[in-house]
């Protein structure tokens, strides 16, 4: 009973330039499910997740090759809209990046972007996903207050709020707890654990407990390659490869 | 310098001679601090002075009657009303037509152009731009305003070619604050489904609002102190009341400081209203920064952790 696929990534080569970063990979992403991308810095893991929002389109000189498909929907056609995209498939950043505006103009942006002015529906809406975020009661009575005055934990968390906002159905998270301590680390590993009931996650982390705390699934990637990709109990108990075994066990790093 | 931090490092061993050599860098190191000491008082001193001189001269002069009637008597008498508002009127004319224009290109240099050698061509005629002599922006604008479009000698010509000064100054200004936005920001708006333009206009440019501002009123500052420009395109050395049309020429500050001093037949009464006009139009400039100042203040108060 392997749950359904949800983006499936064929044969995908990805250049900077002249510098092929990554190098045909393959593999699925499984709906409501929690999948890490591991590796040592610079092979190619944080490149793969933003080809899934195509965050890649804004680099000049890079170029995608193969194919990824996103329920059939092919992310890198000319034709696919990129707004709508990356509606659906939303991102947060290593570093916590809300804007120097108020956490409710924060949390809101998402909505007005997308055209909505209804004030109660954006209240309702923006509630709601402080809530999913666990931070609606640490700002509840502080919402028109600048963003930047929060803690780096709570800003990250502020961050995945603003993009449960938009009701995506992917959520990226690209070394979320990077620049956090170990406090607000296990806060954000609890709500990526929560937040998989109802979302497809990929994350991509140098923290290799940190895939095995949170992740179903852990792709490890070297040098542009996928090197193995498992169920992750499995990969960190009996992974096929030398390499994974070497990697996991802090021989190379 | 690397004796002495060697030396600090053998310390123990040889005292006298760690000593020694301590005390010849502290010397050098207070000289150093003493002369820069004395530069930044020399050159507060100059602006002090400056300030102490036009005040002392231009205050004997300055009344509510100087600051709100015409000039009378070949400028001997009367006050100089239509020149400050003249100066008003050049500023605004060429602050609304330099700043859409300017902040346009902006944008356009720093989200939208293409290869990089395209722009750092535009970029470097811009900043040469920059550099022509004032004069020969006023010699452009009473062949091209005056002359071809046939403005005539008006604040329409006089505005548009004090815009033209200033627009190098208000591009890179606000380039400086557009590509100070981080990266982040804009990812982050993108990655929450907004579009390129939706991104410049809601994150990019209400975070580099305050800088833009900030640059812009500098740059008015010296629209508005500029002679030169508007020699032959705009002002005129007497007009008995206020402009009625942008086709009008007017009085401005600056013009009136250099007619006080050149032209007419009582130059030691005129010599004292020029000193008055010194002052207005330091007031007005100095006034006008402190603008940028709270500005600035603002903006470290609005996006400060």
């Amino acid at each position: 009973m392997a749950p359904e696929t949800k983006i499936s990534a064929r044969d995908v080569d990805f250049y900077y330039g002249r510098t092929k970063a990554l190098k045909g990979i393959s593999l699925d992403i499984h709906s409501k499910q929690v999948t890490a991308l591991i590796g040592p810095s610079g092979c190619g893991k944080s490149t793969f997740i933003r080809l899934l929002n195509r965050m890649n389109d804004l680099i000049p000189g890079s170029k995608v090759q193969g194919s990824i498909l996103m329920d059939g929907l092919d992310i890198n056609h000319p034709k696919t809209d990129v707004v709508e995209l990356r509606r659906r498939v939303g991102m947060v950043f290593q570093k916590p990046n809300p804007f120097p505006k108020s956490i409710y103009d924060n949390m809101a942006y998402g909505l007005v972007i997308g055209g909505i002015r209804d004030r109660d529906i954006i209240e309702q809406r923006v509630v709601t996903s402080l809530k999913k975020a666990a931070l609606y009661d640490d700002v509840k009575d502080r919402l028109h207050d600048s963003a930047l005055m929060l803690s780096g934990g709570q800003q990250q968390r502020l961050c995945i709020a603003r993009c449960l906002v938009v009701e995506p159905e992917v959520i990226l998270f690209d070394e979320p707890c990077a620049s956090l301590d170990p406090i607000s680390t296990r806060k954000i590993e609890e709500l990526i654990l929560e937040l998989k009931q109802d979302y497809t996650i990929a994350i991509v982390t140098h923290n290799m407990q940190q895939a095995a705390r949170v992740s179903d699934y852990t792709a490890f990637m070297y040098l542009g390659e996928l090197v193995e990709y498992d169920r992750t109990e499995r990969m960190f108990t009996v992974p096929k490869e030398r390499m994974t075994e070497e990697y996991l066990s802090g021989k190379f790093g | 310098m690397n004796i002495s931090d060697t030396a600090i490092q053998t310390t123990g061993k040889g005292m006298g001679l760690v000593g020694k050599r301590l005390r010849t860098s502290d010397l050098v190191q207070a000289l150093g601090f003493a002369c820069l000491i004395l530069c930044v008082l020399f050159a507060l001193f100059f602006l002090g002075s400056l300030i102490y001189f036009i005040t002392a001269k231009g205050i004997s002069v300055i009344s509510w009657e100087f600051l709100t009637s015409v000039p009378r008597r070949a400028m001997t008498r009367g006050g100089v009303a239509p020149a400050i508002v003249g100066t008003f009127y050049l500023t605004v004319g060429a602050l609304s037509f330099a700043l859409p224009l300017g902040l346009a290109c902006a944008i356009y240099l720093c989200e939208y152009s293409p290869g990089t050698t395209v722009v750092n061509i535009i970029r470097l005629s811009i900043n040469n731009l920059a550099g022509v002599p004032s004069v020969v922006f006023g010699l452009f604008g009473f062949a091209v305003f005056v002359k071809m479009f046939g403005f005539g000698v008006s604040i329409l010509s006089g505005s548009l070619t004090l815009g033209i000064m200033a627009l190098p100054g208000i591009i890179s200004a606000s380039q400086e604050a557009i590509l100070a936005v981080p990266q982040s920001y804009k990812e982050a708006s993108l990655a929450l489904g907004a579009t390129h333009w939706q991104t410049i206009r809601k994150v990019v440019l209400p975070t580099a609002l305050p800088g833009i501002l900030t640059g812009v009123i500098l740059n008015v500052g010296r629209v508005a102190g500029e002679t030169a420009p508007i020699l032959f395109t705009a002002a005129t050395f007497y007009t008995r009341g206020y402009p009625d049309s942008v086709f009008s020429e007017v009085m401005a500050l600056p013009y009136h400081i250099y007619a006080l001093m050149t032209e007419g037949t009582r130059p030691e009464v005129q010599t004292g209203i020029a000193y008055g006009c010194a002052l207005i139009l330091l007031a007005l400039v100095l006034a006008i920064s402190a603008l940028a100042i709270i500005l600035r203040q603002r903006q470290r108060i609005n996006y400060g952790s």
